[in-house]
C-alpha cells in the first residue's frame, strides 16, 4: 500500500470523520459525495463520538498476509452512538469474552507495517468500554 | 430480443491442477463444450475470471485465451464480478445471441488459484471486500461470512449441526460427481472438529481453493432446434444487481438484497415464480451462505434455513434439491469458474444425463452466483424446452 493511500483515508482513520447529509441527516462513514438515502450533495463534517454497540464479530484464526502476527484476534461491526456501523477489530481483551451487545470504544492504535516501504499505518481500534 | 438456447457444455475435473495452467483449462473446457454441442462455430468469447492479476500475474486474458483456443479476429471480453464472474460471462454471452451481435457466443469461467501461497490466495480472495474499511482491518472472507453465521444463529437460534448439515449434504451429492475436487462423503463430527478458521465457522464450512474452467456455448433457440443433438435448453430469465461490498453499509445483515433482486428479476424475466423452480445451484461458499441465499431469495422464510437442511428439504430426494452438482463445497470453488460451472450441472440434469445425482423429472433449473459477501448477484433461470 503507497503512501498517499493511507494519508487520504486520515481523517477517518484517525479522528473517525464522518459525513451527516445536510437534508435528511443520513450520516455516511466513509464519507461519499452523494447521500445514499435521499440523493442529496452537501454534509457537514462530524467526528463520531468512538462508543458504541457490538452488533456481531468473529476470531480470525487464518489470517491474511501482513497479519500473521497478531493471529488469533477479534473484527467486529460497532453501531456507534450515531446510528452509523463501523467495522474494526476488537483488541484489549480476550476474544472468547466478547459479546454481542457489548458496548465498546475506539482507541488510536497501530494496524500494520508495509513491508516494503516500512510505513506504519494507524487506525482506529475497539476496546471495551471501561469507563475511563 | 432473440430467445437464447445453451447448445453446449464443457468442463474438467476440478482440484489443485498442478501440472496446468490457466489457458490450459479455460481451452481445455471450451473444447469439451465445442464436442459436446456438435458445432465449432464461435462469434465471441465472454470470459469470466476474478482475478489473474493476483493469482497467476496475467491480466488481458481476453486475447491469450483467444489465441491458445486458436480464435483470433472475433470479440473477445473479460468481465469480473468477484465470484460471480463466471454467471456475468454468461449474461454477457447472453446479451451478444439477444442483441443480435453473435449467432453463437462462448462463456467461458476460469480461475487458477493453486500457484500462490494460501496466504497470497486468502489475500487475493480478501480484494472482493472493501479493501479501506474491511480488508484494511484484517478481515478475511470466512471471516465475513462468519459474523453473518454469528448474528443469524443469535436472531434465529440456527445451530451448529444445522450449518454443518449444508456441507455433509452438499458432500453427499458432490461424491457422486466425477468433476468434484472432493467426491467423498463427511461426517458431522468431521465438521465439528475441524480446524477452526473464523469463529464459529471451520474449515469444513468453507469451500476450497480450486482450479477450474467450464464453458458454454449459447445461440439463438431457432439455430438450436435445427441441430438436434440434445434436448433444447433455454435461458428463460436473467437478474444481475448489486449490493454495498461493506457488510457496516447494510441495513439489514441477514438480508442480502442483490440475491433477492437478481432472483426476483429473472423469475420475472421468465414469467415464472419461485414455486415453479423444480431445483437450484446456488452459491455456498461457505455453508451460512447457503441458508441465506435460500431465505433471500424466499425459497424459504427467514430463519427456516437451518431446520429445513436439517429435515432434507433440500436434499437431492427432499422437496426442493439445492446444489445436486456437490455445490462449490464438495464440486470445488474456482471462483471465476463457478457460475459457469453452476449453468453446466443445471443443463446435464435438465438433459436427463446427471446419472446417480439425476433428479426425476427436472425442467427449471435456478442457477444463484454471488460475488464476495453478496455484493452482487446473478441470476439464471434455465428451462428444458
Ligand atoms: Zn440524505
Amino acid at each position: 500500500m503507497n503512501i498517499p493511500r493511507h494519508w487520504r483515508e486520515t481523517p477517518e482513520r484517525y479522528r473517525l470523520e464522518a459525513a451527516k447529509c445536510r437534508k435528511c441527516g443520513k450520516i455516511a462513514f466513509p464519507a461519499r459525495l452523494i447521500c445514499p438515502d435521499c440523493g442529496h450533495k452537501e454534509f457537514e463534517k462530524i467526528n463520531l463520538s468512538g462508543k458504541g454497540k457490538l452488533l456481531t464479530y468473529t476470531i480470525i484464526r487464518t489470517a491474511p498476509e501482513g497479519f500473521e502476527d497478531i493471529a488469533p484476534y477479534a473484527v467486529g461491526i460497532v453501531e456507534m452512538e450515531e446510528g452509523v456501523s463501523v467495522m474494526g477489530q476488537v483488541t484489549d481483551c480476550d476474544p472468547e469474552e466478547l459479546k454481542t451487545g457489548d458496548t465498546l470504544v475506539t482507541k488510536f492504535r497501530r494496524m500494520s507495517e508495509e513491508g516494503k516501504t516500512g510505513l506504519i499505518m494507524y487506525s482506529y481500534k475497539f476496546v471495551p468500554d471501561i469507563g475511563v | 430480443m432473440k430467445e437464447v438456447a445453451i447448445i453446449g457444455i464443457g468442463i474438467i475435473k476440478f482440484g489443485e491442477l498442478w501440472d496446468k495452467s490457466l489457458r490450459d483449462i479455460a481451452v481445455e473446457s471450451a473444447l469439451n463444450c465445442l464436442e459436446d454441442s456438435g458445432t465449432d462455430r464461435i462469434d465471441s468469447i465472454n470470459i469470466g475470471c476474478m482475478s489473474s492479476g493476483l493469482f497467476i500475474g496475467q491480466e488481458h486474458l481476453a486475447s491469450i485465451i483467444a489465441d491458445y483456443l486458436g480464435r483470433l479476429n472475433i470479440p473477445s471480453t473479460r468481465v469480473e464480478s468477484a465470484c460471480a464472474s463466471g454467471g456475468l460471462a454468461v449474461r454477457s454471452a447472453f446479451l451478444e445471441v439477444a442483441a443480435g451481435m453473435s449467432d453463437y457466443a462462448l462463456a467461458i469461467g476460469v480461475e487458477k488459484m493453486t500457484d500462490v501461497s494460501m496466504g497470497e490466495a486468502t489475500y487475493a480472495l480478501a480484494t472482493a471486500a472493501d479493501q479501506d474499511y474491511e480488508a484494511f482491518h484484517g478481515i478475511t472472507f470466512p471471516g465475513l461470512y462468519a459474523m453473518l453465521a454469528r448474528t443469524h444463529m443469535e436472531r434465529w437460534g440456527t445451530t451448529r449441526e444445522q450449518l454443518a448439515e449444508v456441507a455433509i449434504k452438499n458432500h453427499r451429492n458432490g461424491s457422486m460427481n466425477q468433476y468434484a475436487q472432493f467426491p467423498f462423503t463427511i461426517t458431522l463430527d468431521a465438521v465439528l472438529k475441524s480446524t477452526m478458521i473464523a469463529d464459529p465457522l471451520r474449515l469444513l464450512d468453507c469451500s476450497p481453493v480450486t482450479d477450474g474452467a467450464a464453458a458454454l456455448l449459447l445461440t439463438t433457440v431457432e439455430n438450436a432446434k435445427k441441430l438436434k443433438k440434445h434436448p433444447v435448453v433455454v435461458i428463460s430469465g436473467i437478474g444481475s444487481a448489486v449490493d454495498s461490498i461493506a457488510l457496516s453499509q447494510r441495513k439489514d445483515l441477514l438480508e442480502l438484497k442483490a440475491v433477492k433482486t437478481a432472483a426476483g428479476m429473472a423469475l420475472q424475466m421468465s414469467g415464472r415464480t419461485i414455486n415453479d423452480i423444480d431445483f437450484a445451484e446456488v452459491h455456498d461458499c461457505f455453508t451460512i451462505a447457503e441458508i441465506l441465499v435460500l431465505e433471500s431469495m424466499g425459497i424459504l422464510e427467514p430463519g427456516k434455513g437451518g431446520p429445513a437442511t436439517l429435515e432434507g428439504y433440500t436434499a437431492l430426494d427432499g422437496k426442493f434439491p439445492v446444489n445436486p452438482s456437490g455445490g462449490l463445497k464438495s464440486k470445488g470453488h474456482p471462483v471465476g469458474a463457478t457460475g459457469v460451472a453452476q449453468i453446466f450441472e443445471i443443463v446435464n440434469q435438465l438433459r436427463g444425463n446427471s446419472g446417480k445425482r439425476q433428479i426425476p423429472g427436472a425442467r427449471i433449473g435456478l442457477a444463484q452466483n454471488m460475488g464476495g459477501s453478496g455484493g452482487s448477484c446473478i441470476c439464471h433461470i434455465i428451462e428444458a424446452k
